[in-house]
């Protein structure tokens, strides 16, 4: 009886470590991704961050490129998986934020070597939105004051220069 | 005894400064159009004020101090020498007014860098940076790439022998037609059509690979200028990393090395001499340079397995490596990547190629492939000397536009710039390694700086000390100069203070 305890108590843990491992991923920074490149490489990471620039398409798959405020890394995903991006950041908007999972490449030889993730799944935790600009009044007068003195700088030379033909 | 500088040296000078300055503020107008265009209000408001200041400062210059004489040479070397000075600290403005940099030094380390077509960069941020500011850090590569006193004079002035003393100033002493304005201008021609060429062939790569039409076009040019003056920044974070294309790197590698070569040739090619890239020295010295120093960076990629494949040493070792010979600084992998992935042989390989760097009379830094090149037939020169009778006259010569007859004071100028460009290079790894980080990575980052090539290891960053900030503007700023025009103005200053 006692053996068969400790059997099934063996077996049970050694399941629930092995669930652990294949379905719950790393939650990793871009930093600690490029400092362990070669740690990370080949493991299912969770990865999040700010979508950034254009969604390239390539076929049925796409390419993002995800900031997660230090660096940017290259996100291929299959094109299903990308549609509810909406924004991506640049001047004008903040990017959707979202959260990827998938497997990480130190040098991947699907593409090339490139350092990316490639992703099975995709989470929108945060919409982006547009920015409005509002204009600095500072630098609005700054720039009518140096503007107006440039104007008269640009006269006087001028009368200056008729003066002197 | 040392003769103190003349008032009239002094007034000159500033005439000269000047128009370079009413230049240099020109040229912010193109930013401005585009913020207009694209309704950024803030980075337009950032150039109307740093214009308004470059313009008022050139004005008052070229009108206290006018002149009608024409430059010598101590002042053409001096004008040169300060106006990359002063148009990095009036270049930084608007940057520094974009809230994207962490101080003005910072800001100013970034403009040394665009206008000397290096490509470290400290921007923070970048990815959601205005377009206006985006095109300034790229136009100033394109600027900075022809020279910036020469762009100035070339727009400003008819004919003058003080051009050509300021164009020799800024490294450069091949004349590609009789007048050295008409030579600027040809060199703005050249770049002119390849520039409208580049970009039509990057935009349509571009759009293939999925980007927006505006934004694939908008990163073609931005692209295109930086490459071909071989300066290496680019409009997003990643770099070349962030378009994720075989096709787009290929064309860039056709760019960079278009980039490197002499205008001179460029200019044979043009008037259909298309034999001069295969006879001409410095391409030949190229290719072979290329080949060896590929060759050293593959054996160490290959020995530590970085990158198992063939083509992805392609994309990564063979790009890097004509990316960094080339003098541009394109990078399709992360900073830290060379340090915790390349290995020692393959970094090594990597900082003799950009210590080299391209041709002369082109944007590119470094030693240059003429200076080696004439090196190589030295020392053939010399085993002449030793295997035939004592009697014999042994003469050598290289092609180079013309068949030249290889003389001593042309080894002697080679050398003489060969040893400053070493001394420069180790003169900043000595002091990153002094302020702490490991002698490879400073000699690493120390010869990308002064060889204008913009590789990075991961030292240049914000965070970096300003010592180092300030030894790298210096390097950029002597590596671009190649020396002479510096050591003049050390030279002025000193006969400023000690001078009768």
């Amino acid at each position: 009886m006692m053996r068969k305890l400790i059997f099934i108590s063996l077996i049970i843990g050694f399941s629930l470590s092995a669930c652990h491992f294949l379905c719950y991923a790393e939650d990793v920074s871009s930093a600690e991704l490029i400092n362990n490149a070669r740690q990370y490489d080949g493991k299912v990471v969770l990865y999040k961050g700010e979508v950034i620039g254009d969604i390239m398409m390539r076929k049925e798959f796409v390419w993002i490129n995800v900031n997660d405020g230090i660096n940017a890394i290259g996100i291929w995903s299959n094109k299903d998986l990308v549609k509810d991006i909406v924004y991506t950041g640049n001047y004008k908007s903040r990017g959707d934020v979202v959260e990827v999972r998938g497997v990480f490449h130190r040098a991947c030889l699907e593409h090339g070597g490139d350092l990316d993730i490639h992703i099975d799944e995709l989470r929108k935790i945060n919409s982006g939105v547009v920015i409005k600009e509002k204009p600095d009044i500072a630098k609005r007068n700054q720039a009518f004051v140096l503007l107006g003195i440039l104007g008269l700088a640009l006269l006087l030379s001028q009368l200056k220069k008729e003066k002197h033909k | 005894m040392i003769l103190r500088p003349r008032v009239s040296d002094i007034k000159n000078i500033s005439y000269y400064l000047g128009k370079v300055i009413i230049g240099l503020g020109l040229t912010m107008i193109v930013p401005i159009v585009i913020g207009l265009g694209f309704q950024e209000t803030n980075p337009t408001l950032d150039f109307l004020i740093s214009l308004a200041i470059t313009l008022l400062i050139g004005i008052i210059l070229t009108r206290i101090c006018r002149t009608e004489e024409d430059l010598d040479w101590m002042q053409g070397m001096i004008v040169v020498s300060l106006s990359w000075l002063v148009a990095m600290a009036l270049g930084a403005l608007p940057l520094y007014l974009s809230g994207h940099y962490k101080s003005y030094l910072d800001a100013c380390f970034e403009t040394m860098s665009v206008f000397t077509t290096t490509g470290l960069t400290l921007v923070q941020d970048l990815d959601h940076l205005s377009y206006a500011h985006n095109l300034w850090r790229h136009l100033g590569n394109f600027i900075g790439g022809q020279g910036i006193a020469i762009v100035a004079l070339s727009f400003f002035i008819k004919g003058t022998s003080g051009a050509f003393k300021m164009y020799v100033g800024e490294g450069r002493d091949e004349r590609l037609l009789p007048n050295v304005i008409n030579t600027a201008r040809f060199i703005w021609l050249i770049s002119g059509v390849y520039l409208v060429l580049g970009t039509l062939i990057l935009g349509i790569v571009g759009m293939s690979i999925g980007m927006k039409p505006w934004n694939a076009f908008f990163h073609s040019a931005c692209i295109f200028m930086a490459g071909f003056d071989t300066a290496g920044f680019a409009p997003q974070s990643q770099n070349i990393l962030y378009y994720h294309s075989l096709l787009f790197e290929a064309v860039i590698i056709v760019i960079m090395l278009l980039g490197t070569l002499n205008f001179n040739l460029h200019f044979q090619m043009w008037f259909g001499n298309r034999k001069e890239i295969w006879k001409n020295i410095e391409t030949r010295t190229l290719f072979f340079t290329v080949l060896v120093f590929s060759f050293i960076t593959a054996v160490g990629l290959n020995q530590l397995k970085v990158y198992p494949e063939a083509i992805a040493l392609f994309r990564k070792g063979f790009f890097h490596l004509i990316s960094g010979h080339t003098g541009t600084g394109y990078m399709t992998i992360y900073a830290r990547q060379f340090i915790n992935e390349w290995g020692n042989l393959a970094l090594v390989g990597l900082i003799c190629a950009m210590g080299l760097g391209g041709c002369v009379c082109s944007t590119a830094g470094g030693i240059k492939m003429l200076r080696i090149g004439i090196f190589f037939k030295a020392l053939k020169q010399d085993i002449k000397r030793i295997i035939l009778p004592e009697r014999a006259v042994v003469s050598q010569m290289f092609h180079h536009i013309k068949d030249v007859f290889l003389q001593d004071r042309q080894v002697r100028s080679a050398l003489l710039i060969t040893l400053a460009y070493l001394g420069l290079y180790m003169l900043g790894a000595i002091i990153g390694t002094w302020l702490g980080y490991p002698f490879l990575n400073s000699l690493f980052e120390s010869t990308s700086a002064a060889a204008n090539v913009g590789l990075s290891c991961g030292i240049t960053d914000a965070s970096m000390p300003a010592a180092l900030k300030l030894t790298y503007i210096f390097q950029m700023w002597a590596g671009r100069l190649e020396f002479m025009s510096i050591f003049v103005l050390i030279g002025f200053f000193l006969a400023e203070i000690k001078g009768r």
